[in-house]
């Protein structure tokens, strides 16, 4: 049967409140003219929804949405992958409640409420997102509800929902547990599909770093088993960059190997390594890791390697010796290239490394020299320097004189560079802050970080930080100590926030555990879980088995609970029953259509002798039951006290 | 009523009789639809089925493609969401079936009417459960009855029937059925209420004038006839005329009576079968005798009836009327003696 009912007024009501639910938190990601798009398009439907008007014709609807359709390739460029699908869903749904004129109309758009519900997890899967999805996922069951049963009041319909949720909550937690989980992705994915990660990437040019200095976002999480390495020590490597072509630094040539070209001594730091994701395969340890980490590999210029990319959250257990001694017998063609400088750059800057050569040839003291140097002109630090031109070296230590770290490690770079010592760039994050909740070490964007390493014969790279120079409280105490115009630091990093930093650390400790435990819950994670609970060697059969008792034994709880509120019966037609049974047996039953009045006349004709008490209860009970008072108990007791001692000759 | 059906009326009647014996096979093997059950029919859990409805495959497609983007993507939260999507749709199979739990049917009152006329069923549903049964709906005979039930409360559902030939006509199979929570499931049943409804042959539309001996009344409009012959009283049937009803009596408190009227003057009719002409079919024949019972009844006059085989005698009133009537509907089936 085909409903063709319009719907009311509170079912589109519903389905407004479920769309604005799933769209609101895409608004970050959507492009601007989609988001005023979206709104006024639900604005019109609620207008038209408190005027009682009729929804646009439908060729106008056809005709926005090939506009919009147009608009999202422009945007995009393509239609194909999460981004323009996430954008053209949103569009569609908005049309869609537009045009809604049956309950099957709001029915495929609530579909479409959850296919954009999932797309809000492509960006962002926090406990905030979780929250709002359960809140839309309340919404459009509502929605559903209400088309079914419109006669209900609204918070009735919105009670039975949240009856239904909590119902299928145990459900949910069984299946997520135990549903065989398959480690995607199933086929390759649009190149799109990891867009939304940040992180440090593989080249640096002025700015790139000081970018990642705005964001508050987390990087990667460190639990050490001990104490933490002091703060001087907490240098995370990322990419290491050799080639410089006059305005960007990119990595050199590097070997990938199974073992690590180095042999660690000092003091070990162990630590676990949760990593978010950002699509790129080094693992941000802390210098130097030991070697043999099971499903790594070791780059020769001190990385850390994963086999693939890290696309999702990655936890490591991970030994480093931050005082190992690296790169003593460096490759000679790595040096070369430790040394090359384009020709026609920083003339200023090759004149200043000039005079601080003359009469000096060991290595060492150059270094010592430069960094004297250095320390003498007066750079200050901060975020958002000015714009440099070609020979942004020498703009920065002649002319503006102020720079963030990339600038700071850039010109070290080039003076060692100019002055004839093997010198690079070395990027990742540095230092880091101790949740005092859970005891990890939280490192985010904002510490992102660029250093310096010199290669210097017979000690091999050492690790020089220019940055220290002018601004060593960086270093210490992190960038908030370190910069004198705050104003540009995220909030929660700026001085005087305490109380907001201290309820930060309590939310970043909640967000690990919901991190480590929801959305790091994989087949790895799920093969330990059951391991732990005693089924040794688990495969998809134990799952399924397991999974088929726990659903069963939940299935029979709802049925439990449907039949629990089987017949209890009313005192009154428990007794009128009874009555009627005991005439049955007498040859008189009562005819279905008969009502109580019609039979007692019949049975008073047929029993002359108890005609009496046989019209007194019948009477009785068609008072009880039909008459204008509720029947009161007393009453209803003393009929089935008469029915009980009625006899009949 | 064509001679000789052709080829492919023939056809299609056999397959039509088909068809209706294969549904009642399936009924019979699937639903365990016999013959009419007593009443009241209390629904238990093995006789309520359930299976998605159309929307409800729409929404199982739509997670399953949601969950294959999930693993897809690895999206821990798409996972939350498709299984809470599906525990939910879990629990609504279940809200369906309590929804029709224990509910109990009985056949309720089922007023005669001439065929083609549409019969009304009254069937009584009762809910014993202090809780709401919302989105019900009763299929019988092709049509459908939305309704709902209060906690501890009952409803009276009319189906209506379009009904053909005269005689006995059954209410025959019910599907009561209901979507509710969220329409993606549907919980149903069948039952057999042994109910019936009786079908007076149509009155013919354009009937002769009533035979001889009635002539003398005929000129005598409706309205007046024997207002002035007041007779007595009896109880109130839902057939008469409201233009009889006692107001005077009901306006003092007293129950709703009817007035009688005796000695309306003007001869007795006999309708008699016999006489009527000769090239008339039986359903013809049962059609004029029936219109004429009407319009006796209407002007309040005596008749009496002879049919083959049966004899009326002479009578006035509602309830003469309605037996005479009976006998016409039944006339010529076994159930005639079936009182």
């Amino acid at each position: 049967m085909r409903d063709t009912r319009s719907p009311t007024p509170v079912q589109f009501g519903w389905l407004l409140a479920a769309v604005t639910a799933t769209l609101a938190p895409h608004a970050i990601e959507l492009p601007y003219w989609l988001i005023v798009l979206c709104a006024s398009l639900i604005a019109i439907r609620s207008a038209l929804l408190l005027r009682r008007g009729k929804p646009p014709r439908q060729l106008l609807i056809l005709l926005v949405a090939v506009a919009a359709g147009i608009g999202v390739r422009f945007e995009f460029g393509h239609f194909f992958g999460k981004d323009p699908g996430v954008a053209l869903l949103a569009v569609l749904l908005c049309l869609k409640l537009l045009e809604s004129r049956t309950p099957r109309d709001l029915r495929a758009a609530v579909l479409l409420a959850y296919f954009l519900q999932l797309g809000l997890f492509f960006y962002n899967q926090t406990p905030s997102i979780a929250a709002l999805a359960l809140a839309g996922a309340l919404l459009t069951t509502t929605t559903l509800q209400s088309l079914e049963d419109a006669a209900a009041r609204p918070a009735a319909q919105l009670r039975t929902s949240a009856v239904l949720l909590a119902q299928g909550l145990p459900f949910m937690l069984v299946l997520f547990v135990l549903f065989p989980r398959v480690q995607g992705p199933l086929w390759g994915l649009p190149s799109d599909a990891y867009s939304g990660m940040t992180g440090l990437s593989d080249t640096m040019t002025p700015g790139s770093i000081s970018q990642l200095g705005l964001s508050d976002a987390i990087a990667f999480r460190a639990e050490f088993s001990g104490a933490p390495p002091p703060p001087s020590q907490r240098y995370w490597r990322g990419p290491v960059l050799t080639r410089y072509d006059g305005r960007s630094w990119r990595p050199g040539f590097s070997t990938i190997a199974a073992a690590p070209r180095y042999k660690p001594s000092g003091r070990a730091y162990e630590y676990r390594l949760t990593l978010e994701a950002h699509n790129q395969p080094w693992l941000l340890a802390l210098d130097f890791p030991a070697a043999s980490i099971p499903k790594t590999r070791y780059a020769g210029d001190f990385r850390l390697l994963a086999e693939q990319p890290v696309r999702m959250r990655t936890r490591l257990d991970l030994r480093s010796y931050p005082a190992t001694a690296v790169g003593k017998d460096e490759d000679a063609f790595v040096l070369a290239e430790a040394r090359r400088l384009p020709a026609d750059f920083n003339p200023r800057s090759r004149s200043l490394a000039k005079a601080i050569t003359a009469g000096a040839s060991d290595p060492a003291a150059i270094l010592a020299r430069t960094l004297e140097r250095l320390r003498g002109i007066d750079l200050r630090y901060t975020l958002s320097p000015p714009l440099l031109g070609t020979h942004a070296v020498d703009e920065f230590l002649f002319d503006t004189r102020q720079g963030f770290c990339e600038h700071f490690a850039s010109a070290f770079v080039f003076l060692m560079r100019a002055a004839g010592v093997p010198a690079r760039v070395v990027t990742g994050y540095q230092g880091g802050e101790i949740n005092p909740v859970d005891g990890s070490l939280v490192v985010r964007q904002s510490d992102a970080h660029a250093w310096a390493e010199v290669w210097l014969a017979g000690r091999g790279w050492v690790r020089v930080d220019p940055t220290a120079l002018s601004a060593p409280a960086r270093i210490e105490s992190g960038l908030s100590a370190a910069l004198q115009d705050w104003d540009a630091l995220p909030l929660l990093r700026r001085p005087g926030m305490d109380w907001l930093r201290d309820l930060r650390h309590r939310w970043d400790a909640l967000s690990n555990t919901w991190n480590q435990w929801v959305l790091g819950y994989n087949p790895d994670r799920q093969r330990d879980l059951l391991e732990r609970i005693g089924f040794p060697q688990p495969d998809w059969r134990t799952l399924a088995m397991l999974l088929g008792v726990s659903a069963t034994g939940l299935m029979l709880l709802l049925l439990a609970w449907a039949f629990a509120q089987r017949r209890r019966h009313d005192p009154l037609d428990v007794a009128w029953a009874r009555f009627s049974r005991k005439l049955a047996r007498h040859g008189a039953a009562r005819l279905p259509w008969e009502g109580p009045l019609d039979y007692g006349r019949r049975l008073a004709m047929t029993f002359p002798e108890s005609s009496e008490p046989l019209r007194t209860i019948s009477e009785d009970y068609a008072r009880l039951r039909y008459g204008a008072e509720p029947a009161d108990p007393r009453s209803v007791r003393l009929l089935a006290r008469s029915i009980r001692r009625l006899k009949l000759k | 009523m064509p001679a000789r059906p052709d080829a492919s009326r023939r056809h299609f009647i056999a397959s039509r009789r088909h068809l209706t014996a294969l549904r009642r096979h399936l009924d019979r093997w699937l639903f365990r639809v016999g013959p009419p059950e007593p009443s009241p029919i209390v629904l238990g859990q093995r006789r309520i089925f359930v299976l998605p409805t159309p929307a409800g495959l729409a929404f199982a497609t739509a997670l399953l493609v949601m969950l294959i983007a999930s693993i897809n993507y690895n999206l821990s939260l798409g996972y939350a969401l498709v299984f809470l999507l599906g525990g939910v749709s879990v629990a609504s199979i279940v809200h369906a079936f309590r929804n029709l739990l224990h509910l109990s049917f009985s056949p309720g009152r089922a007023e005669p009417v001439f065929a083609g006329e549409r019969a009304s069923f009254h069937i009584v549903v009762a809910n014993h459960r202090p809780a709401r049964r919302p989105a019900l709906r009763l299929t019988a005979h092709g049509a459908v009855v939305p309704f709902e039930i209060g906690a501890w409360d009952g409803a009276d559902v009319i189906v209506p029937a379009v009904t053909a030939g005269r005689g006995w006509m059954t209410l025959g199979r019910v599907r009561i059925e209901t979507t509710y929570p969220l329409g993606l499931i549907r919980a149903w049943s069948i039952l057999v209420p042994d109910q019936r409804c009786l079908v007076y042959p149509a009155p013919e539309p354009t009937p002769p004038p009533l035979p001889e001996g009635a002539s003398r009344s005929l000129g005598r409009q409706t309205g007046s006839a024997g207002d002035d012959d007041f007779a007595g009283l009896r109880r109130h049937q839902p057939a008469d005329s409201p233009r009889h009803v006692a107001w005077k009596t009901l306006a003092r408190g007293g129950p709703m009576l009817t007035k009688q009227f005796s000695g309306m003057d003007g001869g007795e009719i006999h309708l008699d079968w016999n006489t009527l002409p000769a090239e008339l079919g039986t359903e013809a024949r049962l059609s004029r005798m029936t219109a004429w019972i009407v319009a006796a009844g209407q002007q309040g006059l005596a008749f009496s009836l002879a049919l083959p085989g049966a004899r009326i005698a002479t009578g006035r009133g509602s309830e003469h009327s309605a037996n005479c009537l009976r006998r016409l509907a039944l006339f010529g089936t076994d159930v005639a003696a079936d009182a």
